[in-house]
């Protein structure tokens, strides 16, 4: 298991503390948004006024830099782990049901799930953000999580576009950029973060990053035994392509269907590609240029 | 916060059975990425950087090649654009008080970083060369300053290809071997023509040449880079960046036709041709710019080739999660 990123534990010698995060456990998510309120309390971030959004119980629609905390809500017409034939049976029921009934809503009988999943920043061991800002604002602590410091940021908005999950956000009326600081205040103060203070079920923890991903293979191999076929840890893999979250999860279906990038990778990975380009492109101009200038007769 | 998929300006141009696949793999139509937080500022800070970075080597090539109009006309207009240019920038900062801060550090992986500094470095090299073309003072120092300007001025036009392209947008990502090309076309074409316009006609021949250059450049890149982005271009093709993309094309080819002909004669002409490539260049980079935003909000364009690489990897790997995957969908 690979934890190691740029910066930390590196750059921070006898001071680098063990690698925290979450691991958000979606399976035994109830939606409560406990997460989402206790979060806003101890960061004082303002309130997200989408109001009712008609997409089941979500009224904060995605993170942004007044929301370091989604829960998302999907209902899905689908067992859990029920083997294929009983599953179509009862589904073909339902439906007959609902159309006998107007009944519609999924809510109510019974052949219906309801996922739930509290999201947050990925604290990505390639981070993007980190990689793109040009003030020095985003850094990697000594936990190995990253954070804006609030008194350098300009505002200038790299990081929003560069962020592979679109988690960071610029707060309009004060131009900054906000985003999940997993609680670093909390931290020194060897205090978990207080969104996983706050829940309920314990589908938010906390801890060791080391010691959650092992902690995250026993549950999902103990679901997927339980006949949850598509249970999957997202972003528990340090060879993926932000080599591995501070913040990951476990799925029941597949990332996509929760808003979150099946795929994602470090955009500067191939920042490389990118200098070359500019480097070729840099030399045509400059031969253009002297084509142009001593190419013809006048 | 953007609506999604709703407001897509291609509409019904693909199958019903796709748009609705599409619906269902993601999160009620959300976009899985932010859109950009920058202003029309920064596509027109890209028209400017590019246009005084070309221009300060034309001036210095155009000194070196004793042609002293030309060059006096196109350092000031170098130093136009680039006075103009961190203005822009700053404007569209969040906190514009604080733009000392770019140049807090110095970051190789972040472009707008290199960026800052190239700009602070060009500008500063490009008002000496430009006051001493002008007035004739510090005539020592712009002997150092002109050929830096020059020198800088180059990745001042280039660099900005690669500061979009270091994002998760997917039109922007997919285009990085090419948008610092077409950007340099661009840069090319905008020096060219401004010279063009503000030089009279005996002495504005380089410039014509270079508008002349940049502009087919700038056609066939932006075409090469349509075809490699392959579905990821549909932006380009539908909605404002669609239809900035078309005036961009018809206004630099009727500008490149007429810098060829008619300019070379008729200074009356030649402003004509001038004022219509510097109209396709800006024309280009907003199309460029309007066209990430359109890929960003789209959940499809990042879901759909992330999730091609997924399937791919496990057709060649591990084939144990491939079966639930067909079920879901069924």
């Amino acid at each position: 298991m690979k934890l190691e990123t740029h910066a930390w534990p590196g750059s921070y010698g006898a001071e680098a503390k063990p690698r925290v995060g979450f691991f958000t456990d979606t399976s035994i998510c109830i939606g409560c948004k406990a997460c989402e309120v206790a979060c806003k309390e101890w960061n004082h971030v303002p309130e997200s006024s989408e109001g009712f959004t008609g997409h089941s119980y979500d009224n904060t629609v995605a993170l942004d830099a007044d929301t370091w905390r989604h829960v998302a809500f999907i209902e899905q017409r689908k067992e859990v782990g029920v083997d294929g034939a009983a599953s179509l049976a009862q589904s073909a029921s339902l439906d007959q049901l609902i159309d006998e009934t107007g009944l519609g809503t999924y809510q109510e009988g019974d052949g219906l799930r309801w996922l739930m999943a509290s999201d947050v920043c990925k604290h990505c061991t390639h981070a993007a953000c980190l990689e793109v800002c040009p003030t020095g604002a985003l850094f990697r602590t000594e936990f190995g999580t990253v954070v804006v410091q609030e008194d350098v940021c300009n505002g200038c908005g790299y990081c929003v576009p560069a962020c592979p999950f679109g988690v960071l956000d610029r707060r309009e009326e004060d131009g900054r950029v906000w985003k999940c600081t997993l609680c670093y205040d909390r931290l020194k103060d060897d205090r978990e973060p207080a969104c996983a203070q706050a829940c309920p079920t314990h589908s938010i923890q906390f801890g060791e990053l080391s010691e959650l991903r092992e902690r995250a293979q026993v549950r999902v191999e103990t679901l997927r035994d339980a006949g949850a076929e598509k249970a999957q840890l997202y972003l528990h893999d340090s060879d993926d392509g932000i080599g591995g979250a501070g913040a990951f999860f476990l799925l029941l279906d597949d990332p996509e269907v929760y808003g979150l990038p099946p795929d994602p990778v470090d955009t500067t990975h191939d920042i490389g590609t990118s200098w070359k380009a500019v480097g070729a492109a840099t030399a045509g101009l400059g031969l253009t240029l002297a084509a142009a200038v001593f190419g013809g007769r006048r | 916060m953007t609506g999604g998929s709703g407001g897509r300006p291609d509409g019904g141009r693909r199958s019903a059975t796709r748009e609705e696949g599409a619906t269902r793999r993601s999160y009620y139509g959300q976009p899985v990425i932010k859109q950009p937080v920058w202003a029309p500022e920064i596509p027109w800070y890209f028209f400017m950087g590019g246009l005084g970075g070309a221009s300060g080597g034309l001036a210095y090539l155009a000194g070196l090649r004793g042609s002293e109009l030309l060059a006096r006309r196109s350092w000031t207009i170098a130093l136009a654009a680039l006075t103009i240019s961190p203005v822009l920038l700053i404007k569209d900062l969040g906190r514009p008080e604080r733009f000392l801060n770019m140049l807090r550090m110095f970051k190789v992986t972040s472009p707008m970083s290199v960026g800052s500094w190239v700009l602070a470095a060009s500008g500063t090299t490009t008002a000496l060369a430009a006051l001493n073309s002008l007035t004739g003072r510090l005539s020592r120092l712009s002997r150092a300053g002109r050929p830096a300007a020059a020198a800088l001025g180059l990745p001042l036009a280039t660099y900005t290809g690669a500061l979009i392209a270091q994002t998760a947008v997917p039109v922007w990502h997919e285009a990085r071997r090419e948008l610092p090309a077409l950007f340099a076309a661009g840069a090319a074409t905008s020096a060219g023509a401004a010279a063009t316009v503000a030089t009279p006609v005996a002495d504005a021949a380089p410039a014509r040449r270079l508008a002349l250059l940049g502009a087919v450049a700038e056609l066939v890149l932006a075409r090469v880079m349509e075809r490699r982005l392959g579905e990821l271009a549909e932006p380009y093709h539908g909605g404002p960046s669609g239809a900035l993309s078309t005036a961009a094309r018809g206004s630099t080819a009727a500008g490149a036709l007429l810098v060829a002909t008619r300019a070379r004669r008729s200074r009356g002409a030649a402003i004509v041709a001038g004022s219509l490539l510097l109209t396709g260049a800006a024309c280009e980079r907003w199309s460029v710019f309007k066209a990430g935003f359109a890929s960003a909000s789209d959940p499809r364009y990042t879901i759909d080739p992330q999730r091609g690489r997924v399937t791919k990897r496990r057709a060649s790997g591990g084939a144990g999660v491939a079966a639930g995957e067909a079920a879901t969908d069924a």
